[in-house]
């Protein structure tokens, strides 16, 4: 079985990156803002992981971490998805180029 | 005399109490400006007397100590101080008392009282000082008194401009004073009078220093007392209040240059260039002056010229060796001169204007001022038997003596002017028709009257202190133990005496024809343009206008452009980055999420890349 080379893995996890922060700056929805948060998270835990089985120092820490970002992963988003929802009922938008209200 | 300290405290006292109670004492403030003259007077007397039988008292302390060299502050009275404080404090306390008269019924009356406490407190002052730094401070002092008492009617603009003038014009001749004093610290290593009078002696400075130095103080008094060229502010000085004029005129402001080139003396006589030099401009100012005294038609400025041109007398005594001849002047001048700043008061006071072609025909409506102006006039015309005869003898005897041939025939013509000018002025006031209407004209109070009567007393009699009639009482008493101010007399011929009475009677002679009898023209002077040049004094104040105040304005008006275009620009610039910096920062704060996250972003691929590039951290 012909193992992919690590560069394959961190060229995944790169390209993900750039579109999850391209996403996250860009996008005026909240919604898909949050959306390309998890990308960037996703492709950090790519790393982690290639990193676990093709690192310097290969061991499994590498794999528990990328499970530990996920757990957290869900938790934040569902802390935002809560708060989006409060604000949307306040503010009746989603639109992040309306929520500067920390401004003045 | 041990206490002498206390004299100028009392008009020092007087200045601080009416400047923070006196406007609730409001008329109340002349008593305590009368009675605090009067104490210092009083103890000036005191002071002078007990001086006639003790030697100079010196008293000092250590006020500075600056390295190995020791300021020191105190007061010294010896003859001339002695003497100086009588003059100062009996005009003084006589002008106060005048005043009261006067100024009555003025809103700032407190602030005219105390304003006359500070400038006693700095004349004072002045002339107690054992050393030149002393000196100096109390000179300024006594110019920011006349400058805040010729600018009294401050609302005036000729007052004001008046003002700054004197100012201005003194403080050009204190740059002199400045200069020489700091040249003779220089080379002496002390301010005090004694040590620097030991040292010349010495002949440890070298005399090109010693004249440097003396015509450089010189400058100084040529400011104060108002020697050409820098007499222009005299005249013009009297916009303040008559009294003031008495004041300033007779003992304090311009007595201050005669003191100190006095009080120099023998620095002066250590360099015979620089008594030359002293003698030329005071001759030249007197007759200068005199000529000018002779076409004025304001009572005061006649009366200012021939102070200009009795001060050139004093210099010109001085710059003589005359010594007892130059202080003996300054003392009867500051009598008669007082005498008729005040009468001449008196009848401003009595007729409302200065102007003395509508005068005329007064004496009969002041029977007092009329007889008190008339012997202020024959004593500085230099009548006999009156004060101002015997001191000018002394001056031109001692020109005689010194052998300034020319400078002594030049004071002599000024004698006959200055005889014809003033009875030119006393004929137009007091003799013929008046020359408009008169009929509200009275005589001052008392207030004003008795003091005019002390003084008229002194003028005739203060000159019999020293004659070669009955002795030279104060000459030897001013050069006693002190062989560096020259003897007590000078012996002169006998004619010296004639030319000077018959050249003063021949003025008065002439003025009567012209001015009382009108058997002469009045167009005496023929030549209008004589009369004109005469009139505008020598176009000097033009003369300075068209040179020294042109070039000045357009020096300031370039420095005026480098400050708004070179150094104004340059603070505007670096302020305008700041600020448009800060405006560009303040643009990308603007609550948006996202952009604070491209600029973290950005932020961060910027530190990569040159982490990147240097391999490190930044070297």
């Amino acid at each position: 079985m012909s193992s992919v080379p690590i560069s394959a893995y961190l060229a995944l996890a790169l390209i993900l990156f750039c579109i999850g922060l391209y996403g996250a700056l860009t996008k005026r929805n909240t919604v898909i803002v949050l959306i390309s948060i998890e990308l960037m998270l996703n492709a950090v835990n790519i790393n982690l992981v290639a990193f676990s089985k093709y690192g310097a120092v290969p061991a499994i820490t590498g794999q528990i971490f990328a499970l530990f970002a996920m757990t957290v992963a869900a938790a934040e988003a569902s802390v935002g998805l809560a708060i989006l929802i409060a604000l949307y009922r306040n503010r009746k938008t989603v639109n992040i180029d309306e929520m500067n209200s920390m401004k003045n | 005399m041990e206490n002498a300290w206390i004299i100028p405290l009392f008009p020092l006292l007087s200045f601080l109490f009416l400047i923070f109670f006196g406007k609730r004492l409001k008329g109340a403030s002349a008593y305590i400006g009368i009675l605090l003259s009067l104490a210092s007077f009083v103890y000036s007397l005191l002071v002078l007397f007990e001086r006639f039988s003790s030697p100079t008292h010196k008293a000092e302390a250590v006020w500075l100590t600056i390295g190995d060299i020791q300021l020191t502050a105190g007061f010294e009275v010896n003859q001339l101080n002695a003497l100086m404080l009588v003059i100062v404090s009996l005009v003084s306390f006589l002008v106060h008392t005048y005043s009261k008269g006067y100024m009555h019924g003025d809103d700032r009356f407190h602030v005219y009282y105390a304003y006359l406490g500070l400038f006693t407190f700095a004349m004072l002052g002045l002339v107690l000082s054992p050393n030149l730094l002393q000196t100096y401070i109390f000179w300024e002092l006594v110019g920011l008194g006349s400058f805040l008492l010729i600018g009294f009617y401050f609302y005036k603009e000729e007052a004001k401009k008046a003002a700054k003038k004197a100012f201005i014009m003194t403080r050009i001749g204190d740059v002199g004073l400045l200069i020489g004093m700091i040249l003779l610290f220089w080379q002496v290593g002390s301010f005090e009078y004694d040590e620097i009078f030991a040292a010349v002696a010495a002949g440890s400075i070298s005399t090109t220093m010693i004249t440097l130095t003396a015509i450089l103080i010189f400058v100084g008094a040529v400011g104060k007392s108002g020697q050409f060229p820098l007499h222009t502010w005299l005249p013009d000085a009297m916009e303040g209040p008559t009294p003031v004029s008495a004041l300033i005129h007779a003992a304090t402001m311009v007595a201050a240059g005669v003191y100190l080139v006095a009080a120099l003396f023998p620095l002066f006589t250590a360099s015979e260039t620089a008594l030359m030099t002293v003698a030329t401009i005071g001759a030249i100012t007197a007759i200068f002056a005199a000529s000018i005294g002779l076409v004025q038609t304001d009572i005061k400025r006649v009366l200012a010229y021939s102070t200009v041109s009795q001060l050139g007398y004093m210099m010109l005594a001085l710059g003589s060796a005359g010594y007892v001849a130059g202080v003996f002047h300054l003392m009867t001048h500051a009598f008669f001169k007082a005498l008729l700043f005040l009468a001449a008061g008196s009848v401003i006071h009595a007729v409302h204007t200065q102007d003395i072609e509508k005068m005329g025909g007064l004496w009969k409506k002041l029977r007092v001022t009329g007889p008190l102006f008339l012997i202020g006039t024959l004593a500085i015309s230099g009548v006999p038997l009156f004060s101002g005869f015997f001191s000018k003898d002394e001056i031109l005897i001692a020109a005689w003596a010194h052998g300034n041939t020319v400078l002594f025939w030049l004071a002599v013509i000024a004698a006959f002017f200055t005889a014809f000018y003033m009875f030119r002025l006393f004929f137009m006031v007091f003799s013929g028709e008046s020359r408009s209407d008169m009929s509200h004209v009275k005589e001052s109070p008392g207030v004003m009257t008795i003091p005019m009567v002390i003084l008229g007393i002194l003028a005739v009699v203060a000159g019999y202190v020293n004659t070669p009639w009955f002795g030279t009482y104060l000459g030897d008493w001013l050069t006693e133990g002190n062989a560096a101010l020259g003897h007590g007399h000078i012996e002169g011929p006998s004619w010296i005496m004639i030319v000077a009475t018959v050249v003063s009677l021949l003025g008065i002679f002439l003025a009567w024809l012209i001015y009382c009898k009108r058997s002469l023209s009045r167009d005496w002077l023929g030549a209008k343009t004589m009369y004109n040049i005469l009139y505008n004094k020598y176009y000097i104040d033009e003369f300075y206008e068209l040179t020294v105040v042109k070039v000045m304005k357009f020096f300031s008006l370039f420095l005026h452009y480098i400050e708004t275009f070179l150094v104004e620009g340059l603070v505007k610039g670096v302020s305008a980055a700041v600020s448009g910096l800060g405006r560009l920062g303040s643009k990308f704060h603007d609550g948006q999420v996202q952009r604070y996250g491209t600029v973290a972003f950005v932020g961060l691929a910027i530190l990569i890349v040159v982490f990147a590039v240097t391999g490190g951290y930044l070297k």
